[in-house]
């Protein structure tokens, strides 16, 4: 029998993801990919694997997934409640997310809900045995293609591990959580600002906007006051020659409202776009629910850069400061049952 | 002819060839499109992630932790400059289609009516047309094919219907397009191809790219189904329609 997770029972929308198909843009192939790539790298990374492995992006609400392998290290990452229910009648019992856990044969993983976020992510050691489309395996869901089955996991699916067993060793965990930053999304104007009047560039940056309920992997679409276009929307003011869409474009359409494009975003589009929301934001973007605010804030292309390359610094900070992951008491419990017969009890280093 | 370049963040820039769909600025885009592959495979430039064509404009994105605009820009700018080849690699692509079946073509007696024609002559002007993909985009696979003879130019319909089948033919406006999924739409269904825009099956899952001329070729009932059975079952030989120009 292969080795695999199996859903038990089924999220939200939970779908496989990496960093995203590139490089088939011109085909009309949206890159799709993982929403906070940040949350991603780090679940990755404290699982042990490349920054690019394709993991479980959970959306609100996570699966419950059965071990079917001999072991499996899986790494959580983001503001989860997880729980651990060890067999049949067992009661489930609280597992810290941010930190990896080695997983036998015949445990549930309850991943639950996430408190505050719309992402969250499972990384699984060595990555799941699927095959890549066009070079990866992110799922894009109106192609039905990439990751299982090109969909969102539904019960009695079974995930195939590329490792059928891992060792046991130290569990490792994020040493504080990753700053996201705060503030106002930073954006660069552009392509299309000069569609917009004046007044509506101006309204654009001081106002404050809402998270409609029309939020996805394609995009969100923003309440709150009207960004004026410079020509009447009768005569074209709202309609542009389509050209490409890079991740982030805020495409402002006849109605005023702002529409910011994600990882499942359309290749081209014919909306005029005002701004574009800098890469170091996208991850914050990504994590937004509906309801919550935001405002935007204008900054340089190279200011934008700069800041995009500082966030991957910290990152790789943070990934060069994780701690191992000592349990209550200093007893890894988990090693204590593999090792003990042969070592006797085993503490964890500090 | 001097280019505009459009910010789009940080990842990202659009080098605008003008604001208007013309085979002249589409033949710019697509060589710009074709240059900057060139460059990459020499090593002259690097990072970037892809280029992304439209009618009118090129896409260039990047990473920024491997690159910047700063550097990246007058690279392009440089090749702009150095001259760019006209009609790079082009293919010529054929696309079988059927307008006999009015289950393929519930439009065509309503167009040919809008237009003052046969059903005949629309299909005629149809096949005669010019066409050359300009654009891939809303939908993977899904191809914006300019060149439709003007006498067969249409607004989209008032009422766009809920569900195109997969591999329709449709007019609008001066473009014509094969739909790459079952979808909804507004353009109106003259015929159908037996062949998939998108089968992710194949090695090369997008059939067109942007550049390619086109021409339709008239098939009958039953070469379509004997099409659509190879298509389906994955033995049908799509390189037979492909000429390297």
């Amino acid at each position: 029998m292969s080795a695999g997770l199996k859903v038990v029972r089924a999220g939200l929308f939970d779908t496989l993801q990496d960093l995203g198909r590139t490089g088939f843009m011109a085909l009309g192939m949206p890159t799709a990919g993982a929403m906070d790539r940040i949350g991603l790298s780090l679940a990755n990374a404290l699982a042990g694997n490349p920054a690019n492995t394709a993991g479980l992006e959970i959306g609100v609400m996570g699966p419950d997934l059965l071990v079917e392998a001999d072991s499996v290290r899986i790494a959580l990452v983001g503001p989860l409640s997880p729980a651990l229910i060890d067999g049949p009648d067992a009661a489930p019992k609280p597992l810290d997310s941010d930190r990896s856990h080695l997983l036998k044969r015949g445990q549930v993983l309850r991943v639950g809900m996430i408190e505050g976020a719309s992402t969250a992510y499972l990384a699984v050691a060595g990555g799941f045995d699927l095959p890549a489309f066009m070079g990866s395996l992110s799922t894009y869901s109106r192609a039905g293609i990439g990751g299982f089955d090109g969909r969102k996991l539904a019960a009695g699916d079974l995930l195939p591990l590329a490792k059928a067993a891992v060792p046991a060793g130290n569990e490792r965990r994020i040493a504080q959580p990753f700053d996201y930053g705060s503030g106002p999304l930073r954006v660069v104007w552009g392509p299309q600002e000069d569609y917009f009047s004046e007044e509506g560039r101006r309204t654009f940056v001081e106002a404050e906007y809402r998270v409609s309920k029309e939020a996805d992997r394609m995009g969100i679409r923003f309440e709150g006051p009207t960004i004026a276009h410079a020509k009447s929307v009768d005569n074209g003011g709202a309609d542009i020659i389509s050209d490409g869409i890079a991740p982030g474009a805020i495409q402002v359409p006849g109605a005023g409202l702002p529409i910011v494009l994600l990882a499942d975003r359309q290749t081209v589009g014919g909306y005029p776009k005002i701004a574009t929301v800098a890469s170091v934001d996208l991850p914050r973007l990504g994590r937004l629910l509906p309801g919550q605010t935001v405002r935007f804030a204008a900054i340089t292309v190279e200011e934008a850069e700069t800041l995009r390359r500082d966030q991957d610094s910290r990152l790789q900070r943070a990934i060069a400061a994780f701690v191992v992951a000592r349990p209550p008491g200093g007893i890894d419990l988990a090693r204590l049952y593999e090792e003990n017969l042969i070592d006797g009890v085993v503490f964890d280093s500090p | 002819m001097s280019v505009r370049y459009l910010s789009c963040g940080d990842t990202a820039f659009t080098v605008e060839f003008g604001n208007e769909i013309s085979p002249e600025i589409n033949g710019r885009v697509m060589a710009l499109h074709a240059a900057i592959g060139l460059a990459r495979g020499a090593g002259e430039i690097s990072g970037v992630i892809e280029t992304v064509p439209t009618m009118r404009s090129l896409m260039v994105t990047y990473d920024p932790l491997a690159t910047s605009r700063a550097d990246l820009q007058p690279k392009v700018d440089a090749l702009i400059a150095r001259g760019l080849p006209a009609d790079a690699g082009s293919r010529q692509v054929t696309v079988p289609c059927c307008y006999d079946d009015p289950e393929f073509a519930p439009d065509l007696a309503d167009v040919a009516e809008r237009t003052k024609k046969t059903p005949e002559e629309v299909i005629a002007a149809h096949l005669a047309s010019p066409f050359k993909v300009y654009v891939l985009g809303f939908m993977p696979g899904l191809a914006y094919v300019a060149g439709l003879d003007q006498a067969l130019f249409l607004p989209r319909r008032s009422q766009p219907r809920v569900r195109v089948p997969r591999s329709s033919v449709a007019i609008a406006m001066d473009m014509t397009t094969i739909y790459p999924f079952e979808s909804p739409g507004g353009w109106h269904l003259i015929g159908r191809t037996p062949l998939w825009m998108f089968d992710k099956r194949r090695e090369q899952p997008v059939f067109l790219s942007p550049g390619d001329s086109l021409a339709f070729e008239r098939i009958d009932r039953r070469r379509f189904d004997r099409i659509a059975g190879e298509v389906e079952a994955g033995t049908f030989d799509w390189a037979s329609l492909v000429k390297s120009k």
